[in-house]
């Protein structure tokens, strides 16, 4: 198949998943130190070594440390010795693991770590993020990430898709269902009456429907055939991955939905069957009603039983645990079929979808 | 506005500057930062991979190679080697050095990873590969956790490594 996304033609699993505690700022541990027991857990989960994969890549930015290179330094959590093929992406790591995937369908190599750790704590975030929108006429204006979000939400509002009192209940649902999720930061069970009664960061969105400030780092093994049944008990495969994006201006777009979700969703086979669980990744509580519609699932559906990154969104990292977590929700038995979003950018720029089933 | 106002066509912008600063806290980590403890203290400290046995200063956290947690610690010497070097004879913004001076790669005795230094107290046409040298530290209640700590490197007086000694590191 030509190195696009798609339905899957070689099977390759979720083999195993493992994610740090996710916490509002980590001042004791380097990137390396993060990532070092996340990298040992996904691999002792299923026993095999660094040895037993044939491709490493990973999603991270510098711009969230200042640090130059730290995407080449984060490698010594791995060990690259003998030297094996390697990657990067300055995205998300569930970019990292469509690579990876890709090339796995290719039958280049048999399994592959994918890792992703995000420091969002050293800088300004709301400095840092409006670096990455176009450099000619967005980002000279400095247009933070959170007044962004409100304007998409405002024009929810307005186009009657939504209202502060549903972002509200998704806030609320997300933090109490995180109360299950040990790995969680914010866990608490308050009532989406209580939360409107915060005052605006910025109007319409109040401090309960923004993403919390994360460092977390995640990891997971993907492993092909018979390798990931050999590796794992319970393999959760990948059936259908791809992943489109919106025009990069965003005064071209219609806020209030999602197309680039929606096509992916399409090519990766969403609708081919019933959905148990979607893991969705919506920093803002209102993109969580866009990115739903755009990906065609009703309220059977049940969304991010883990709390989703209202709970914990650990910048470059959050993408990929919806797709561990929603591995997670089969092999736990919680669903049979799931799918997994991630996204990138400002107001869901980037998306990508993941369908994933048990055997 | 007055009569005098130019009202000349400036012609089309064919550039814009959009200046852009960040602000980071910095997070050395549990190994890196007792590094810079040891550099507060006047020493050199490393930390020893328990699997291949070579010892990294500074120390990151992790064996690059092996993968596995660097957990004992490891005093290094306040003498070691030059394995190469360069001559820094091109100003360049925000110099602090006044040219022409010698940047070089110095393996500390018992590290398996060498770190730049300055080399002073020498004339530049006498820096040469092998040569041994000794760290000067700032005084005393001037140690900080930084580098900075470390004035310069100085030739020890001690004669020239064997280059067996050191062409794993170049």
């Amino acid at each position: 198949m030509s190195a696009g996304g798609g339905r899957t033609v070689r099977p390759v699993a979720v083999a195993s998943f493992a994610q740090s505690q996710n916490v509002r700022r980590d001042d004791e541990h380097n990137e390396v130190e993060m990532l070092m027991p996340v990298v040992a857990e996904v691999f002792g989960n299923i026993g095999i070594t660094k040895d037993d994969v044939d491709f490493i890549c990973s999603g991270s930015t510098d711009y969230l440390i200042g640090g130059p290179f730290s995407f080449v330094t984060a490698l010594d959590a791995v060990g690259v010795w003998p030297p094996r093929a390697e990657s990067h992406v300055e995205m998300d790591g569930a970019w990292a693991l469509y690579e990876a995937w890709v090339l796995l369908q290719e039958g280049e190599i048999d399994a592959a770590l994918v890792y992703a750790f995000g420091r969002s704590s050293p800088g300004n975030l709301n400095e840092i993020l409006s670096l990455q929108l176009d450099p000619y006429y967005l980002a000279p204006l400095w247009p933070d990430p959170v007044s962004l979000a409100a304007l998409q939400a405002r024009a929810l509002i307005d186009a009657g898709k939504g209202s502060e009192a549903d972002f509200a209940a998704i806030a609320s649902r997300s933090r109490r269902d995180a109360m299950s999720n040990p790995k969680a930061q914010v866990a608490k069970d308050i009532p989406p009456a209580t939360l409107l009664e915060e005052d605006y960061v910025v109007a319409p969105l109040r401090r309960h429907a923004l993403p919390p400030i994360t460092d977390g780092a995640a990891a997971i093994v993907l492993a092909a055939g018979d390798k990931a049944g050999l590796w794992s008990k319970s393999p959760v495969w990948i059936t259908g991955l791809d992943h489109r994006m919106e025009t990069h201006s965003l005064g071209a777009r219609d806020l209030t939905s999602s197309p680039s979700t929606t096509r992916a969703a399409e090519v990766a086979g969403v609708a081919d069957g019933p959905v148990d669980v979607a893991e969705i990744h919506a920093p803002f509580a209102h993109q969580e009603i866009i990115v739903k519609q755009a990906l065609g699932l009703d309220d059977t559906v049940t969304v991010n039983p883990s709390g989703g990154p209202l709970a914990a969104n650990p910048l470059m990292s959050a993408g990929l645990i919806r797709i561990g977590e929603a591995a997670a929700s089969i092999s736990s038995g919680r669903a049979k079929r799931a799918v997994a979003h991630a996204t990138s950018g400002p107001c869901l720029q980037q998306n990508l979808v993941c369908v994933l089933e048990g055997e | 506005m007055t009569d005098e106002t130019v009202t000349e066509p400036l012609g089309p912008v064919t550039t814009l500057a959009t200046p852009i600063r960040l602000d980071f806290e910095f997070t050395p980590g549990v190994a890196q930062s007792r590094f810079l403890r040891g550099l507060e203290q006047g020493k050199f400290m490393g930390q020893r991979c328990p699997k291949c046995g070579k010892v990294y200063v500074p120390s990151r956290g992790s064996c690059p190679t092996d993968g596995v947690p660097t957990t004992e610690d490891v005093e290094l010497a306040n003498v070691g080697t030059v394995t190469t070097y360069c001559v820094v004879n091109v100003p360049f913004a925000g110099q602090s050095i006044e040219i022409p001076y010698i940047c070089a790669q110095v393996l500390l005795d018992g590290a398996n990873l060498s770190f730049m230094g300055l080399i002073q107290e020498i004339p530049t046409d006498e820096i040469r590969m092998g040569m041994r040298v000794e760290a000067v530290w700032v005084e005393r209640e001037e140690l900080k956790p930084s580098l900075a700590s470390v004035r310069y490197f100085r030739p020890s007086g001690e004669p020239d490594a064997d280059y067996e000694t050191f062409k794993e590191y170049l």
